[in-house]
């Protein structure tokens, strides 16, 4: 049995309430992305205003444009494989879903927690590859093609630093486990000195950049959005799109960007914790209760600083050829991850 | 050595090699075939309708050719059945983006078949005016620039500055995009009161966007991975294909018709430069044009100094008619060179009228600049390359 808030929840309740809380995990921060930085951060940037009709401040613009793409029709191009075309986005969605249930939101408030979260997470985040490629062959569109066959590229050539980087973390941590880590972070102390915790941000800091540099690349967003490239390849492997599929495509884009920030605030920035020494904590299950209902908060805070920084490189640098691009996650991110690797085992076997 | 060798440059030679090679050995291996990619008619890179027929192996262009006429609008035969006065008002929609500057060597030749020579006041305000659709036409070249590469944030800002710059076209010449503001033998009008202060602050801002453009675009590196050696067009090649304008200077031909030619106009009594760059590659061409961008807000800015007072249109006939004859006058328009060939029977309108506008021969170049690139080269070659689809299609 659970304890939340001093109520007993019996164990369909728990589930329900997990489900539940998945959909809100991925929805909410999709929502609030797309309002906060794509509507109004960019358009601050941009010197103009934004949305302003719909809602106060256009805060219910969101809700118009879902409206919108609800009442197109939805199109398969007569040459198109209908059955794979209808399914990519909903497999591009899977994985967005799949990812955020191994996300710790507070000592119990998780969705699953098991040994090899963060080889389950990256191993399903490159689920969406898939329903990319799917969506790029099935749409019977040179242009698709294009952007599917460049997406597939892309994200199998910076799958690999993204995970050589986050292996210095595990190292550090001496877990798999994401609610393991976030415990390592806000319990641990760098050289003594407890009071901010030990985030792996300080001393991981090579791989945080380029974990950050390999999400980028992964959530294909400028200046690694080759695939999408909407001044060449029109849009990519989503061309052929409309209606509800576009829709799923388009929360699927901003839903990972939140899923992925939060992956990257639990390997790197402490999680859902506050250093554990300010309350007197050891452990996990020295938490109090409390943080069931303030690391959800805290948690997203640490989201919106990433997907800010995302949004930021996203809106002000042009993008990568091809090439360049390949060649920069080869001959650049790899080599430099694995020497962070060698350097992380040194000083922990050392030190 | 053979033309073709001599012709591409090393870069692209061996990689049309490379890509010859690579085809011939893969189509025996997997039987790979090229695919034919039809970039436009419609098309977000192609501002307008042109259509880049590119046979494609994998990423790289086996050739490319464009092929134009979607927007044909004929206006030279149209030219045949109007009037002088009002052939401006078509020729004003060539190069939407400038078209003051249409007017100009069309009205100056009349004026020449005509033997009327436009008093200096109204010279001086059609040098403004030139320059001020330049800049207006320049600027936002600059910030589309970003957004060919997928950096959406510098054309707002090309927006937002444009937008002095056609306020101070609407008040000189109540229309924004297209002025008709030029008569043969002078203007329509005079400058409105105020005018001039406020064309010198605007100035000051435009300057400023230069800056900032530089910056934002010109210093990024990966601007620079894009655009620096791509796209080489070498001076002898840029002559062969008839390019003009910033094109040409960018491979280094110091050639400026505002510069060489004496034209009844005002550039000679400025202080400016001609930019050239020694490159020849798409960085180069943008460069000139942002260096050619702060040449002209300087030529304004002197030039509104020094505007002389006297009368704006010179003494012409209510009805005009053209004495018979031929004449050929060009100038540096915002794209490049831009002329017209008149020829007059001596009737109300013109017997006919040949328009050379620069995009059409700058386009020319492109197959030859487009061989062995990759796909997203194109469009930052077609980006750098500059046309207007107006001034291909008339």
């Amino acid at each position: 049995m659970m304890q939340v808030l001093a109520l007993e929840v019996p164990y369909w309740g728990q589930s329900l309430l997990r489900v539940l809380g998945g959909i809100v995990a991925v929805l909410l921060p999709a929502g609030t992305i797309v309002y906060v930085f794509l509507f109004k951060m960019m358009s601050f940037m941009q010197s103009r205003l934004g949305p302003m009709e719909a809602g106060p401040y256009g805060s219910l613009q969101l809700v118009a444009e879902v409206g919108k793409w609800l009442q197109k029709e939805d199109i398969v191009p007569e040459r198109a494989d209908p059955r794979i075309f209808k399914m990519a986005p909903i497999v591009v969605l899977a994985s967005t879903f799949l990812l955020v249930a191994v996300v710790p939101f507070g000592p119990d408030a998780w969705f699953t927690n098991f040994e090899a979260g963060v080889f389950y997470a990256l191993a399903v985040s490159s689920l969406s590859v898939l329903g990319i490629l799917m969506a790029g062959w099935a749409s019977a569109n040179k242009y698709s093609l294009l952007g599917g066959l460049r997406a597939a590229g892309q994200l199998i050539a910076y799958e690999l630093p993204m995970v050589l980087a986050v292996i210095g973390v595990i190292i550090q941590a001496e877990t798999m486990n994401l609610q393991q880590i976030v415990v390592a972070q806000n319990a641990g102390e760098i050289f003594g000195f407890s009071g901010l915790g030990n985030p792996y941000l300080i001393t991981q800091l090579v791989g945080f950049v380029i974990f950050m540099i390999a999400i980028q690349a992964e959530l294909t967003q400028a200046p690694f959005d080759m695939p999408i490239a909407e001044s060449e390849l029109v849009s990519g492997y989503m061309t052929e799109y409309s209606g509800f599929r576009f829709l799923m495509f388009f929360i699927g884009e901003f839903a990972t960007a939140g899923v992925f920030a939060l992956i990257t605030s639990v390997l790197f920035l402490g999680g859902w914790g506050v250093p554990f020494a300010w309350f007197g904590w050891t452990d996990v299950d020295s938490v109090s209760n409390w943080m069931n209902i303030v690391g959800p908060i805290i948690m997203f805070t640490k989201m919106m600083l990433i997907v800010f920084i995302i949004m930021w490189v996203r809106f002000s640098s042009p993008r990568f050829r091809e090439d360049q691009l390949q060649r920069f996650a080869w001959k650049v991110l790899i080599p430099v991850s694995l020497g962070n690797i060698a350097i992380t085992s040194i000083f922990k076997v050392v030190m | 050595m053979s033309l073709t060798d001599r012709l591409l440059g090393d870069r692209q030679r061996l990689a049309y090699i490379a890509s010859q090679a690579a085809d011939s050995r893969l189509n025996v291996e997997l039987e790979t075939e090229g695919m034919t990619l039809n970039i436009g008619p419609q098309h977000p890179a192609t501002h307008g309708t042109l259509r880049i027929i590119a046979r494609l192996d994998g990423e790289q262009v086996v050739w490319a050719e464009p092929s134009c006429g979607y927007m044909h609008r004929g206006y030279e035969k149209l030219a045949e059945v109007r009037t002088y006065p009002q052939v401006t008002s078509l020729v004003n929609r060539i190069d939407w983006l400038g078209s003051f500057a249409n007017e100009v060597p069309f009205i100056l030749a009349a004026e020449k078949l005509m033997g009327v020579e436009a008093p200096a006041r109204s010279q001086h305000i059609r040098t403004i005016l030139f320059e001020l659709s330049r800049i207006a036409n320049v600027s936002l070249f600059l910030g589309d620039l970003g957004v060919q590469m997928g950096a959406i944030t510098p054309v707002f800002f090309a927006f937002r500055d444009r937008e002095y710059v056609l306020n101070l076209i609407e008040g000189a010449t109540g229309g924004r995009f297209h002025p008709n503001f030029d008569r043969i033998g002078g203007l329509k009008d005079d400058l409105p009161k105020g005018w001039i202060a406020e064309t010198k602050a605007v100035m000051k801002k435009l300057r400023k966007f230069c800056d900032q453009i530089d910056d934002l675009l010109f210093g990024n590196e990966i601007f620079q991975a894009r655009m620096r050696g791509i796209g080489v067009i070498p001076r002898d090649v840029a002559l062969q294909y008839g390019l003009s304008g910033a094109n040409l200077r960018a491979s280094g031909v110091d050639w400026d018709l505002r510069r060489d030619q004496s034209l009844p106009m005002a550039w000679n009594k400025a202080d400016w430069k001609v930019w050239t760059h020694p490159d020849g590659d798409s960085y180069a061409r943008c460069w000139v044009r942002l260096q050619e961008t702060r040449e002209s807000t300087k030529i304004v800015d002197q030039l509104l100094d020094t505007i002389p007072s006297g009368p704006i249109m010179a003494k012409v006939p209510k009805i005009i008619k053209v004495p018979e004859g031929e004449a050929w006058v060009s100038t540096e328009n915002p794209l490049g060179e831009m002329g017209y060939y008149v020829v007059s029977r001596g009737e109300l309108g013109p017997f006919r009228v040949k328009i050379r506008s620069a995009s059409f021969n700058n386009m020319s170049v492109a197959p030859w600049a487009l061989r062995g690139v990759y796909v997203p080269d194109i469009v930052t070659i077609l980006a750098s390359l500059y046309f207007i689809l107006g001034d291909i299609d008339r």
